[in-house]
């Protein structure tokens, strides 16, 4: 199959928050390559993920573990469960790489994430990098900066 | 809702059961902040936050905004955050660097970074005033008393009162592990801390250090399924990290009740006297090797055999001391408290040791985290439902005795509540009135 198109990669960007939204947390982990990490740093244009600590620096152990979670009978701070979504600017596609098969997207977004009666709201720019397998996008890599990254914050238990 | 005072608030007290005012009461709250907050020793930042001359860091003891600052003369000082003329706070960033003084942003008094006052604009217009004899025409405020212990900034802030050596006493040993398991005998702090806002009382974090019936309970879903992924797998070598750090909060009863619980007098004490759930990690390539040749082999080992868990300083920190971290429950209100989780670099130390103790933050103590996550959905069900009329006491009555005697260091079956009993004997202890001078000297 040929290489995506710059529009394919902008709707894989519009389907992956989709799923999220509509909780499709297995479909969203079928996204992934084995070898990614979710990324949200925690000081802003953080460089390092491992010496200084982050948000979330995930790898798929770590990302399956937190969707199972989401779904089991004794996660008592998700009942009830908590509703998320995403409202998202056009993507950038800042690389085009077909040769390499690397292709590098940013997205402006506003995230809310909602459960009783508290909901929050977080501006993010989301940097996906993303490859083709057999045709397919995949995420190979996924960093997320929270615009407001050193306030602090109550339960963030979704992903934004 | 009762009137309380200084007094009627240590009723608040008994042996085995607290009254839930001490975690509902905002009127508690504040007799806290002027009491207790005041009287002992509390954390406020590590030097390696303020490394230069003129750096400085803000933050708060208690409820009371100071500020952390490297004076020219290269001692730490730590100041009220509030120009003396008329309040205007003095720092707003949460570190920086301000040279050789302070200049108040609003009318422009300056201060020398140990507080001293420097100058005033148009000074001569209090030449015929009083203002060089007023408290306020010295210049910033300082604390009553401040000791960096190894690094680590604390700060009384009553003039007179109990010193720090005998406040912490023997429980000082869990930061000298901490800071014993860098080759240089040295700590550097390793970014920003992770900041978690919570909706309770700050004490109810602060028993939960050592709440060791929690962790199989509440932490099933994270713990549990990630055992459970793991098997699924065919528990394959290497662990996962995560593997490592969550999965060991699924321990049965029986590995926390041997472990034991440490009490010390003066509200500290920690989990983990014979091991812990930071006992089993893989070792760190050319770690042992570096605290070989900083401290021979045998005083390395036995710096590295010690796995405490957590250990509390009360008032409001816990320190982990194998994974060099730092917790710091600043209260904001009576059900409002802010978690700040410090990771510090062992200088000296293969930087892996840093990166696992950032993972361990990370996966724990983050907004973001699943064991956190719980954590906090209890903190926050508990403060509603002390709200109840129905029942007016919390219980803290496991492996109670009814004599025990808290100026005594003790070692406890791991899974006693003594030590949140502990913590309440000297919560009811400090809040008391500032000893007058004389006082304060006899008692040492
Ligand atoms: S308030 Fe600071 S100089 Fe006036
Ligand atoms: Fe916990």
């Amino acid at each position: 199959m040929s290489a995506p198109s710059k529009d394919d990669l902008i709707d894989f960007i519009y389907a992956e928050a989709r799923m999220l939204d509509e909780g499709r947390f297995n479909d969203w982990l079928a996204l992934w390559m084995p070898e990614g990490h979710y990324w949200m740093p925690l000081d802003y244009k953080q460089e390092d993920p491992l010496t200084t600590t982050s948000f979330l620096y995930e790898d798929n152990f770590m990302l399956r573990l937190r969707v199972e979670r989401l779904e089991g009978e004794r996660t008592f701070s998700q009942k009830p469960k908590s509703r998320c979504h995403h409202v998202l600017n056009r993507p950038f596609v800042d690389e085009y790489d077909v040769d390499a098969n690397r292709f590098v997207t940013n997205t402006a977004m506003h995230y809310v994430e909602t459960r009783l009666d508290e909901q929050q709201l977080l501006a993010i720019t989301a940097t996906h990098e993303l490859t083709t397998v057999d045709g397919a996008i995949r995420i190979a890599n996924k960093r997320v900066d929270l615009l407001n990254c050193d306030a602090a914050f109550g339960n963030i238990q979704l992903l934004p | 809702m009762p009137a309380y005072t200084v007094e009627t608030a240590r009723d608040l007290v008994q042996g085995h059961q607290v009254h839930r005012d001490i975690y509902t009461s905002e009127e508690v709250y504040r007799l806290e902040m002027k009491y207790l907050f005041r009287n002992t020793w509390v954390f406020v930042g590590h030097e390696s936050q303020t490394p230069n001359k003129g750096d400085y860091f803000t933050t708060q003891v208690g409820d009371q905004p100071v500020i952390q600052v490297r004076h020219s003369d290269g001692e730490i000082y730590v100041l009220y955050n509030r120009c003396p003329h008329k309040g205007t706070k003095i720092a707003i960033d949460r570190q920086g660097n301000t040279g050789k003084f302070f200049r108040c942003p609003y009318h422009a008094w300056s201060f020398k970074t140990n507080g001293c006052l420097l100058a005033i604009p148009l000074k001569k217009g209090y030449q015929d005033t009083s203002l060089s004899e007023t408290e306020n025409g010295q210049g910033m405020k300082s604390v009553g008393a401040v000791k960096n212990y190894r690094g680590f900034i604390f700060a009384r802030l009553a003039e007179n009162g109990i010193g720090f050596e005998d406040f912490f006493g023997d429980s000082l040993s869990s930061i000298d592990n901490m800071v014993d398991r860098s080759p240089e005998g040295r700590m550097q702090v390793a970014g920003p801390p992770l900041r978690y806002m919570h909706q309770c009382n700050w004490k109810m974090l602060v028993e939960n250090q050592t709440d060791t019936c929690h962790p199989m309970v509440a932490h099933e879903s994270s713990a549990g399924t990630a055992v459970r992924l793991w098997e699924e797998m065919g528990n394959p070598e290497p662990r996962p990290a995560a593997m490592q750090i969550i999965a060991p909060f699924m321990s049965a009863y029986e590995f926390f009740e041997d472990i034991g619980i440490r009490t010390w007098p003066n509200g500290h004490g920690h989990t983990g006297v014979k091991g812990s759930i930071h006992s089993d990690y893989d070792a760190i390539p050319g770690y042992f090797e570096a605290m070989k040749e900083a401290y021979g082999e045998e005083r390395a080992k036995a710096i590295l055999d010690e796995n405490r868990h957590n250990t509390v300083y009360f008032p409001n920190i816990m320190v982990k001391a194998p994974l060099g971290q730092l917790r710091n429950f600043i209260p904001l209100g009576a059900n409002k408290c802010l978690v700040e989780s410090y990771v510090y670099h062992p200088v000296g130390a293969p930087k892996e040791l840093t990166a696992r103790s950032a993972m361990y933050n990370r996966m724990i103590n983050a907004p973001t985290s699943i064991v956190g996550h719980d954590d906090l959905e209890m903190y926050e069900r508990a403060q509603e439902g002390l709200m109840t009329d129905g029942l007016e006491w919390v219980n803290i009555q496991r492996l109670y005795d009814p004599d025990e005697d808290f100026d005594e260091e003790a070692v406890e079956n791991g899974t006693t509540e003594r030590q949140m009993r502990n913590q309440f004997h000297a919560w009811a202890k400090f809040m008391h009135e500032e000893p007058a001078p004389a006082q304060a000297e006899a008692a040492e």
